[in-house]
Order: C-alpha cells, then structure tokens, then sequence
C-alpha cells in the first residue's frame, strides 16, 4: 500500500534529534566554520554518550536480506537529515564509524566486525574513516596506485590517500581506524583493488596535512600517506585472491548502494534549513506563497520559492524510495544513484537560490544562509559526483557495462 | 508506515491498464492525431475496462468502489503512457460523475448515475476553463444567478472535452457570494451553445470545444454543492500523473532508439552527451511519479492537499515538456518528423502547464 507516513517511532526519533540540532548544534555552527580544524570536543562527547544509548546508523543500515524487512535505512536517512538540518559539517565530524564502518559491515567477517567495531559501544569518543581518493585519481578509483604487498604474516602499504573524511580523528585524535583501499597486482585493473582496515596509530601511516575547505568546515579532511606501513594479514576486507572476474571490487562498491542515500540525507537537511529560514523571512517580510494562483498573477519569488520546495521534496522522495528498498532488501543501485544525482544538485541549487532571493542578508555572514549554500557543494560532489552517478544511472536504464559507456 | 509498493489490487488494476495501453491505445496514437479522430471501437473496449463505472454506488447500479486518487493516478499514467488524447477521452465521464459522487444529493445521483453503469461508453464532461489571458481558477468569470428556482449561467468556457455529444456537462461557475458551484447542464438545454470544435497545438485526438452559456437556466436541483477547490486539486493529480506517462513515453522512445542509432561507430547512447540526458530524464520522470503518488495520497487521507498537488503539477508541467524536448533532441531530425511519435508527445507535453479540470481522480 502505498504511503508516506513515518512510524510513529521513526517521527518520535526525528522530533528528537531535531530538538538536539536545534540546541546543540546550531549554537556551534557558526564558530566551527571559522575555527577550521578545531574541534567542539564537549559536543563529540555528549553525541558519543547519546549514541551509546540508540545507536545511528551513520554509515546507513544493513542490507535486509538477512533480517527480513526493517525501518533502519529510512529511519537513518531521518535522522541524518535533522543532524545536517542542524550543521551539516558537524554531523559529518561527529564520533562514529563512518563509511569505515559501513566498509567492515558490508564485506568484513564475523571477527573483523568485532575487532573494529565493537570499540565503538565503549571508552572514549572514536571515528572510523573511509580512504579511497588519491592525488591523481578520484571517480576513478580502479587507477588507484596505493599497494598493499605480502610480507609474511603482513600487508605492507605504500601510497598517499587524500580527501580522508575524520580521517585525522580516526587515526591519530582517537583510538579509531580507517579502510584503506589499495591495488594487490597492479596488472589486474579492477580486480587487484582490496580493502585494507588499518588500526589507529600504526606505524608507518602519518597525517601529512588537513585541506582547507570551502564549507564543512567543521569536519576534517586529510591526507594520509603511507610509508612501509604493516598491517595484519587479518586486516584485509574479503578474499585477498586476485579473480580473473571483477566481482571483489563490485562487492566494495556495493557499500556505495547503502551510503549514498545516507549522503542524500544529509544534502536535503542543509537544503530544508535553508528553505526553512527563506520561508520565515518572507513571513515576517509578510510575503505569502499563493499555492494554486495562475501564472499571471504569481511573482518571480513565489515561482523561485515553489520550484525550490518541489525540487527539495522530489529529492527526499527519491531518497526515501532508495532506503526504502534497502530495508525491503531490494537491489537498489540505480535508485540509489539516482537520489543522490537529484539530492546533490538540488540542495545546490535550492541554497544558491536561497541567497539570491535574499539578497544581502542571504550573502552575509552574520546569519548561516551563505555557509549553508557552501556546505551544499560537497553533496554535489563527494560519494560519487552527480556526473559519476548519471554514469551509473545511464548504464543501468539502457544495459551497458562499463565498458560498454564509460 | 512508509511504502512505495501499490497494493495488489492496485497493481492488477495498474497492469491491465498497462497492456491496454500498449496493445490497443498506443498503436492507434499516430493515425488517430493525424485525423482528429478516434476510433469508436477503442472507446468501446476502453469503457469495458470499467474504470468509469467501477466508482458508481451499487444503489446505482455500479461496483461501488471507492474513488481513490492514488489509483486513479497509477491508471492516468498508464493510460496517458498510451495516448494523452486517447486517455482524456475515455476518463472524460469521470468529470461529471466524481463529483455527482462525492458531492451530489441523493436526488442528483439516482437522476444521473444509473444510466452511466451500461455497457456503452456514455459522453460527459465538465466545462472549467475559461478563454481569456488571465484565467484564474479562484475567480471564475462564468457566473451563477438565483433566479425563480433555477439558476442562470453566463460565460464562456474553452477546452471542455466531448461537449458535442457529452449527455452533461457539469459547467463551474461563480456563486453569488463568489464561492464556485458545479452546475449541471443537460444535452440539448436552452442557452448553452457550442461554438465550434478547437484546433490546438496538441490534444488534436480529442474532441475539445469552446462553448458559450447564455442565460442557460438550470434547474437548482442540477447543483452540486462541491467543493471546488479540492476538486481541483484531484484534477492536479490526475493531470500531473498523465505528464509523468506522456514523459515516460517520450523517454523510452529515445532510448531505444539512442541504443539502435549508430554514429561515429558506436551507438550515440554510449556517448556520455546523450547518455547523461538519459540518465536525467529517467531521474526526473521518477521523482516527479512520487511527487504525484505523495499528493494523491494525502488527497486520500482526507487532508487538504492544495500544496502537494499544486507542487505536483507545477514540478510535472515542467518536467514533461523537457523531458519531451530532450526526446526529440536524442532522435535529432528525425525527432522533428511525424513518423516518430516524439514530436507528437512533445506538443501534448506542452499543454500541462495551461491544463486546468480536464481530468480528474
């Protein structure tokens, strides 16, 4: 049947955490932003605590095919969407496993998900970070040149990984880890790329360097390179055999089917907090959206303002449509791209819009709209960017491989 | 609790209509624009679906189904899928008699319903557009005045379907005290004259006319008491659904034919260029589907659902005309002749966004 009502749980959820963003981070948002690189560690630590008694699933839910059919993905998507309503670099900083985590879930074994997750239910705050990009390649994470080579009881890496997420958190701020993903025969395109976890503090990884970024800039982004640095056999993601087939780097890649609807979330909270705060100045300005009046009579404001509301909620619809069919446990690569194609390039424009229609106040600091519009951007790009996901809807609506389009 | 999932009543319904739509309806598209005709016979299998009767009371000799938006809009988009003219012809009944249902007296339905529940399809229409720059829904210039137990109606209204042989057609005009009533005016009544059959830039299929009401007295019993807006915006609905089915047509030609067209030795939909308006068309045919199935849903619950559908409609007139366009763009020039449909759905994509009241779930 169709319908779009929330659980009565999932709306309880949503109204909390709205209340918490609203509290908690909004206060903060301002100062973050300036204060690049420094950390609101009261805040880490009460969302730590908070996390501990209802865990979110940040890195988005499970797969339903086990469980049967569930709410978690819809339900993190809600949630995900008030944290970033709230401060979208914020929620991206808070302590949490991150897409690491997301990457041991989906491909790590019975022992793996112990030892690098269950840190996650006790002691102090921690962060798990995802590093794929590299100086000379982004989209194109088959041209990866990081290596990871046998030595005994150990892989040895050696690459530099750059646009790490709390990558700095998780590896030295912390006792967290990152999944690193490096090629184990070079010759193999592809099918040569593994998943490596890396613990916190091993040697031979060091930050080199934290970008400076044009929004979320309350979440770090660094770069990590890798000199000799040792791990445990033990530490690689699945099966280290090199396959004549592509299959083990399709398996990493599905972990993008569960978080790209999650980074669409986060995308439609920084496009409703700005929608929310256009809406609110134009009442007080006593401006009225006529709904249902004819062409002729409506202003250029109401128009803006209607297609960014539409635009906005066709997102959201994708999106939950997407986590929706993850709980049911339905393949949903093309809809998860397709929500994150529309959700990144509508907040973008939704926030930029936002600043026009409200001129010099919009374009000034000393209210949020103008960081808002910045920290949109990063939806349009980072998990794929919208070009990389019309690729991926394009060869699934007309039966390509990648060969075949690229 | 969250579902994107049709019941499966709906989706039965949704798949037969599905096959008419491909089978019957779409292979007599063509011929039926360039004549400005369609087939009775098409008519008559479309009536035997019985989606215009299935809503009819059972004290009225219907199935006494409940009208529900959401379906209604599942099969609008199906049918327009087909054909948009085809599919505004065979739901024009449902003009008259959704709101005779939802809002008429007891009086009024047993006077109207029954002889709709035959075997034949029967014309009616409703009368809601007017011909002038400036149509406003919320300031009908056709008005209603109480005079000696009837009320007298004068106007003009423009784009009402069927109105030559409609056996009704339910004429929206202003009250006195400016709320807006259905009034219903009968075949052959005094008053009320068709001017002339138009010629529009899409539709050409369907029969649409321009009628003119000249203190046409109509019987205070012949009123429906609705409430307009909210029929109006089940009239959104439906009209926003048909424009993610014309859409879907569109888009689904120029993909098939971008994967058959061969240029600089490759098929042009494996060049990125064309591959990404794909991509994006397929995208905003799904998102504005949910817009649509969202209102429907709330018209459904009951609520007032002027905002959702107004969104709907609004999102959908846009995205059928340049998701059209692009269709027309991936075949280049063969796009631009008539052999191709896509020229075609492009003309009737191009009438969302003027369409007001000529569907309704």
């Amino acid at each position: 049947m169709i319908d779009f009502e929330l659980s009565p749980e999932i709306a309880r959820n949503r109204d909390m955490i709205h209340m918490l963003a609203e509290s908690q981070m909004r206060p903060l948002s301002r100062e973050y932003d300036e204060r690049e690189h420094e950390k609101p560690m009261e805040f880490f630590e009460m969302m730590w605590n908070a996390s501990k008694m209802s865990p979110v699933e940040f890195g988005g839910g499970r797969s339903a095919k086990k469980d049967g059919p569930s709410t978690r993905s819809l339900g993190s998507a809600v949630t995900i969407e008030e944290l970033s309503w709230g401060d979208a670099g914020l929620y991206l900083s808070i302590p949490n496993p991150g897409l690491g985590g997301a990457a041991v879930m989906a491909a790590g074994t019975p022992e793996q998900k112990e030892r690098f997750l269950a840190r996650f239910k006790n002691g102090a705050p921690k962060w798990g970070a995802m590093a794929i990009t590299e100086p000379g390649c982004g989209s194109d994470s088959a041209a990866i040149t990081t290596t990871a080579v046998r030595d005994g009881d150990h892989w040895v890496l050696n690459g530099t990984k750059i646009f790490v997420t709390s990558g700095w958190m998780a590896v030295e701020k912390s006792e967290g880890f990152v999944v690193v993903w490096a090629t184990v025969d070079k010759s193999a395109g592809r099918a040569g790329i593994k998943a490596f976890a890396v613990d916190h503090h091993t040697p031979g990884m060091t930050v080199a360097g934290l970008e400076k970024k044009m929004g979320i800039r309350a979440s770090d982004t660094a770069t990590i390179v890798f000199e000799d640095c040792r791990i445990p056999l033990g530490n690689i993601l699945g099966s280290p055999e090199v396959k004549k087939t592509t299959e083990g780097f399709k398996g990493v890649m599905a972990t993008f089917d569960n978080t790209r609807p999650i980074v669409a979330a986060s995308a439609l909270g920084i496009g409703r907090a700005a929608l929310d705060y256009t809406r609110e100045t134009l009442e007080k300005a006593g401006v009225k959206i006529r709904y249902g009046a004819p062409a002729h009579k409506l202003t250029t404001l109401e128009r803006d303002f209607m297609d960014m509301e539409a635009n906005l909620q066709a997102a959201r619809l994708l999106t939950w449509r997407a986590c929706w069919m993850m709980d049911q446990g339905l393949h949903n690569n093309l809809e998860a791209s397709m929500c994150k194609a529309k959700a990144g390039l509508a907040v973008t424009q939704v926030t930029q819009k936002a600043v026009e229609l409200l001129g010099p106040l919009g374009y000034s600091r000393k209210i949020l709209l103008e960081k808002w519009m910045r920290d949109a951007k990063i939806n349009d790009i980072f998990e794929g960017t919208q070009q990389i996901n019309l690729l991926i809807i394009a060869r699934r609506i007309l039966g390509y491989s990648s060969k075949e389009l690229s | 609790m969250v579902s994107f999932q049709p019941s499966e009543e709906q989706q039965l319904i949704r798949d037969t209509v599905a096959s008419f739509a491909a089978e019957q309806i779409r292979p007599a598209a063509h011929e039926a624009d360039e004549d400005g005709a369609i087939p009775g016979t098409l008519i008559q299998q479309g009536w035997e679906l019985g989606l215009v009767q299935s809503t009819i009371p059972e004290a009225h000799g219907g199935a006494g189904e409940a009208i529900s938006a959401v379906t209604g809009v599942l099969v609008a988009e199906e049918l327009a899928w087909g054909d948009l003219s085809i599919a505004l012809h065979l739901l024009a009944p449902r003009l008259l008699l959704y709101p005779v249902i939802l809002a008429g007296t007891p009086e009024v339905q047993q006077r109207i319903l029954p002889a709709f529940g035959g075997n034949e399809f029967r014309a009616a229409t409703a009368a809601v557009m007017e011909p002038r720059f400036g149509f406003d829904l919320a300031e009908l210039a056709t008005t209603a005045q109480r005079k000696n137990g009837t009320f007298m109606l004068n106007g003009s209204k423009c784009l009402v379907p069927l109105a030559g042989g409609a056996e009704h057609i339910l004429t929206f005009a202003r009250n006195e005290d400016g709320t807006v009533s259905g009034f219903i005016v009968d075949k052959g009544a005094a008053g009320i004259t068709r001017i002339e059959r138009e010629k529009n830039m899409g539709l050409k299929a369907l029969e649409t006319d321009e009628v003119d009401l000249n203190q046409c007295a109509v019987p205070a019993a012949n009123r429906i008491a609705c409430d307009f807006p909210a029929l109006m915006n089940r009239s959104r609905v439906a009209l926003a659904a048909m424009a993610v089915g014309v859409a879907r047509a569109a888009f689904e030609y120029a993909r098939d034919y971008a994967k058959e067209r061969k240029a600089f030795g490759v098929a042009i939909a494996q060049k990125q260029a064309i591959a990404f308006m794909l991509a994006e068309m397929a995208t905003e045919i799904d998102a504005t589907r949910l817009l649509t199935w969202e209102a429907a849903w709330k018209i459904d619950r009951g609520d007032d659902a002027t905002r959702e559908a107004v969104l709907a409609k609004h999102y959908a007139d846009n995205m059928a005309m340049k998701v059209t366009d692009n269709a027309v763009q991936v075949l280049g020039g063969h796009g631009y002749i008539r052999e191709h449909p896509v020229e075609l759905w492009t003309r009737n994509a191009r009438g969302f966004a003027t369409f007001e009241g000529l569907a309704i779930v």
